[in-house]
């Protein structure tokens, strides 16, 4: 017993979020230092520096489209998603209605259900409406798993907004546009941003859906999954997941900080774990 | 009044609507034809509509599913076990020893997750593999003499890459869950006598336990329909029922069966979610 | 009921407001003349804030009518009122400054910018905040932004300010002050005010009159003094003040007065008109006396009318009085009594036999 104790001080506890924090950064720190490595073969020892890897992406053709491809999925699927999501969020913040729970429980349901069982789904319904596969398609998919994240972030944006604002715009004499352009919109608009950049980020790296539903236009990840079974591709992979992930990480902070300012503008402390 | 709907139900019904209707057209449409198609059956290139068990039949006795169905789910099961012993003092310790920074390190745990989830895959194929980053690493150091092969193209290759790949998931529940405790009652505890163990054995745990409930849902049931970590690091002893799924669908072209197949995998993880969620409510019973 | 006057800003006839089976409001008939502070007074729940809100229009009446200046309000939305509200959180909106939060409604009336500047200005002096119009909505107190809230409303000139607990969120210190402050502006300006609250001290501070509500009725519509001095039912007594009640009974009556027998006290003879109109006097069963009504005599040598003997129980000191519980004999419920510490007044001890001095002219009768 008084070891578990002592494991649940604080300094053990430091030590092992290290461990943990090395274990989870492990991938990601690999990920540059074998895209700037002067050698084919993905492994230890580093042969030295080069970043021609990165210049055999710019020659790609074929990565050229699918980045093409990837964009227009995830700025449909981003603009897409955050509209429907603010619809929801709106609703469940605002309105009281029967069934608001099991209807915004169903809208949430992607969240938890395996991307797997959302591409086949919608891979079986399309095959029987004898709809072919396309960019649109893979945008259907993406917008149903995106959705529940824009209203889980717009949500908070929705719910910190006092109702008595729109109340007292009202009492002032103005319109219920009126209200909603010159209180609610500025007010949520830094949710939206966050909305659309977390929607965006999650659509240019799925892969599963996009796997199941892309027609001959391929998406990015669908094209590095092609790129995986030739050896000699893979640094110039490794090159690209590099642009990816820091493409991620600026989206990431971006999205963050406009959450942040939206928290701030309603006097809201800005809550931790805005993400989940 | 009566069965007529108030203008305020009215008015959220109708923002409701675009974002329920998507749902029931591309989420609930689809979900009911799998449900259909798994009573079909294939034809060489057509589909046979009528209704028929075949595809149920053959899903649950043929050894191969069988095999594959036990196997995800020890796997899942031991994934989510990991995941979340794992993930539960981290959770803690942001929760009681980080003082300032808790959004800077809730923004680390979650930026992994955000690299392209393929590559994060591969990777561990890289850092697992035979001559890989670890037994590399260890080699040098002297610890090993050969390499390591326990560690790649099995199911404990499984278990750790997706328990990496859903730390953030695991984490974020329980962490909520321990953020929302109450610390007068932890003071309260200590002023009655408990000491730091007794104190988190009745009264933190307990508090914590929706939040591991939670945790433990969001990781178990997504990972059984994994199929890309079993096909790049689980070899053929790795491979689990999505991989089979995604067959099924593809190359072998008998979507009812790999219909029958997904329905019943949802089934039974629905099943195991909520006798985890009945057992969790019992344990927790009194919170909330 | 009050009588409803030609003359009055805002006529409420038969207003009801049902909430799926809740009645929130049951029939509520009032008058609110112009430029006066009206108050409606009541615990939480009592309906108080939902008849604000219908006179503001964020709610329609299920039943009955609200006229404003002479014209009724049903189907007029709240942006379409005469009517201008500080909500009870202020609402101040957080992504404007000072001056963009009271010029909000001017700029709607599409204004000119620099006579919204003026008027912006004007209001900002008006409520002590001269200067503080760059201000974002963040960088002010409690206080000043009851201020802003104020000011956004009065700026846009309008027949009637309705007020929603404005001082609640504010510490005791303040609220006293603010309590002051908003009485002499209301003075000042003209303008009806009507105020919603359940603190009994702020509505008798601040009010020409008063509605004291209980779960969705007017139980007593009058002046502070008269709803002090003379409540029409226990109910209003005990949430106005503090009230000591004595079980008592109609002696007998003649044109000009009535004789109670009071149980701890004895008989007393006092005039009819004290009596609330609509009072049958068969029907008294108990009478109110206020604790400063009543006067704790140390040693019994004095020469009232009315007095009896009784033993101190409790005492509580207050600095300027002292709270003495004395039990009569002959009543249940101990009576509490207050006394202005003077000088060469001394505190008694509990135990102390003493004599309670009243007098008839204090006595409120109850059903």
């Amino acid at each position: 017993m008084s070891s578990l104790s002592k494991y649940l001080s604080g300094k053990w506890l430091t030590v092992y979020a290290v461990v943990y924090m090395l274990f989870l950064y492990a991938p990601v720190f690999l990920l540059p230092m074998f895209a700037f490595n002067d050698a084919t073969i993905i492994s230890f020892p580093l042969q030295g520096f080069t970043t021609k890897w990165f210049d055999v992406l710019w020659e790609t053709q074929a990565l050229h489209g699918a980045v093409r491809n990837s964009a227009t999925v995830a700025i449909s699927t981003a603009v897409i998603s955050t509209i429907l999501g603010a619809c929801a969020a709106r609703a469940s913040a605002r309105y009281r209605f029967p069934g608001k729970r099991p209807v915004m429980g169903f809208i949430m349901l992607p969240l938890v259900l395996p991307e797997i069982i959302v591409a086949v789904s919608l891979l079986v319904l399309l095959m029987q409406l004898g709809m072919s596969l396309s960019l649109w398609t893979v945008v259907a998919g993406h917008v149903l798993i995106c959705t529940p994240f824009s209203i889980a972030i717009l949500s908070s944006a929705f719910q910190g907004l006092d109702n008595s604002l729109e109340e007292a715009s009202f009492d002032l004499g103005e319109s219920r546009w009126g209200t909603f352009r010159r209180v609610i919109l500025p007010l949520v608009m830094p949710g939206v941003v966050s909305s659309l950049l977390i929607c965006f980020t999650i659509s240019l790296d799925e892969f599963i859906i996009a796997f199941f539903l892309t027609g001959t236009d391929v998406t990015l990840p669908v094209y590095i999954w092609s790129q995986l079974r030739f050896p000699t591709k893979l640094p110039s992979v490794m090159a690209l997941g590099t642009i990816l992930l820091a493409l991620s990480v600026v989206l990431l902070i971006l999205a963050e900080w406009f959450r942040r300012r939206a928290a701030k503008k309603q006097g809201i402390e800005a809550s931790a774990g805005g993400f989940m | 009044m009566g069965m007529t709907l108030d203008k305020e139900a009215r008015q959220g019904l109708t923002l409701l609507s675009p974002t329920a209707l998507y749902a029931l057209l591309m989420l609930a449409a689809p979900l009911a034809m799998v449900v259909t198609f798994s009573f079909w059956t294939q034809n060489y290139l057509d589909i046979e509509t009528t209704l028929t068990l075949d595809n149920y039949r053959e899903a649950w006795s043929k050894p191969i599913y069988q095999v594959l169905m036990i196997r995800s789910l020890k796997i899942s099961l031991l994934v989510t076990v990991v995941t979340v012993v794992l993930a539960f003092p981290i959770a803690y310790f942001l929760s009681f020893h980080v003082k300032n920074r808790k959004a800077l390190w809730l923004f680390l745990i979650t930026v992994p997750f955000w690299t392209s989830y393929l590559l994060r895959v591969f990777l561990w194929k890289v850092i697992l593999g035979y001559n890989g980053v670890l037994n590399t690493a260890l080699m040098e150091l002297g610890l090993i003499a050969e390499p390591l092969t326990f560690i790649l193209y099995n199911a404990n290759a499984v278990v750790l890459t997706l328990a990496h790949a859903w730390a953030p998931f695991a984490i974020l529940p329980i962490f909520v869950a321990l953020e929302k405790i109450d610390r007068s009652l932890l003071e309260a505890a200590e002023d009655l006598g408990d000491g730091p163990v007794r104190r988190f054995f009745r009264i933190t745990l307990p508090l914590a336990m929706p939040g591991v409930i939670a945790s433990t849902l969001i990781v178990l049931i997504p990972t059984v329909g994994d199929f890309i970590t079993p096909k790049l690091v689980g070899g053929t002893d790795g491979l689990m029922i999505a991989n089979m799924i995604q067959i099924q669908f593809g190359k072998a072209n008998n979507a009812p069966l790999g219909a029958a197949l997904a329905v019943s995998s949802m089934m039974i993880v629905a099943v195991i979610s909520l006798i985890i969620y009945a057992a969790g409510k019992k344990f927790g019973g009194r919170v909330q | 009921m009050a009588a409803i006057d030609a003359n009055d800003i805002i006529v409420l006839s038969d207003v009801t407001k049902t909430f799926g089976t809740f009645q929130a409001l049951k029939g509520i008939n009032a008058g609110i003349r112009e430029g006066e502070f009206f108050s409606l007074l009541g615990p939480s729940g009592c309906g108080k804030t939902t008849l604000l809100r219908m006179i503001a229009g964020f709610d329609e009446p299920t039943t009955g009518t609200i006229d404003i200046n002479g014209k009724p309000m049903a189907g007029i939305s709240a942006n379409k009122r005469p009517t201008n509200m500080v909500f009870q959180s202020y609402a101040i909106f957080p992504h404007l400054s000072v001056a963009e939060n009271v010029g909000y409604g001017l700029k709607t009336q599409k204004m000119p910018k620099k006579e919204i500047a003026t008027e912006v200005d004007k209001a900002l002096d008006m409520v002590d905040l001269h200067g503080l119009g760059d201000r974002g909505a963040h960088e002010l107190s409690g206080g000043q932004r009851q201020r802003v809230a104020l000011a956004r409303a009065l700026v846009m000139r309008p027949k009637v300010i309705l007020l929603d607990e404005p001082l609640s969120a504010l510490d005791k210190k303040l609220r006293d002050q603010m309590q002051v402050e908003l009485r002499s502006l209301q003075q000042t300006l003209g303008i009806t005010f009507i105020l919603v609250t359940h603190d009994q001290e702020e509505a008798l501070i601040m009010s020409d009159r008063i509605a004291v509500m209980f779960e969705g009725e007017i139980a007593q519509l009058a002046s502070p003094e008269e709803l002090y001095r003379r409540p029409r039912t226990k109910r209003v007594a005990s949430f106005i003040g503090v009230m000591n009640f004595l079980d008592a009974k109609l002696g007998s009556q003649d044109e000009t007065t009535l004789t109670i027998n009071i149980d701890a006290l004895g008989p007393v003879q006092v005039p009819i008109d004290i009596a609330p109109a609509g009072l049958n006097p068969a029907t008294i069963d108990a009478v109110g006396i206020r604790p400063e009504m009543l006067t704790v005599l140390g040693d019994g040598n004095d020469n009232a009318e009315h007095k009896v003997e009784g033993e101190v129980t409790g005492t509580a000191y207050y600095g300027d009085m002292t709270y003495y519980t004395v039990q009569l004999p002959g009543s249940g419920e101990p009576v509490t009594i207050s006394m202005r510490n003077t000088a060469g007044r001394s505190v008694l001890p509990a135990g102390s036999k003493v004599m309670v001095r009243w007098g008839a002219e204090s006595v409120v009768l109850f059903e």
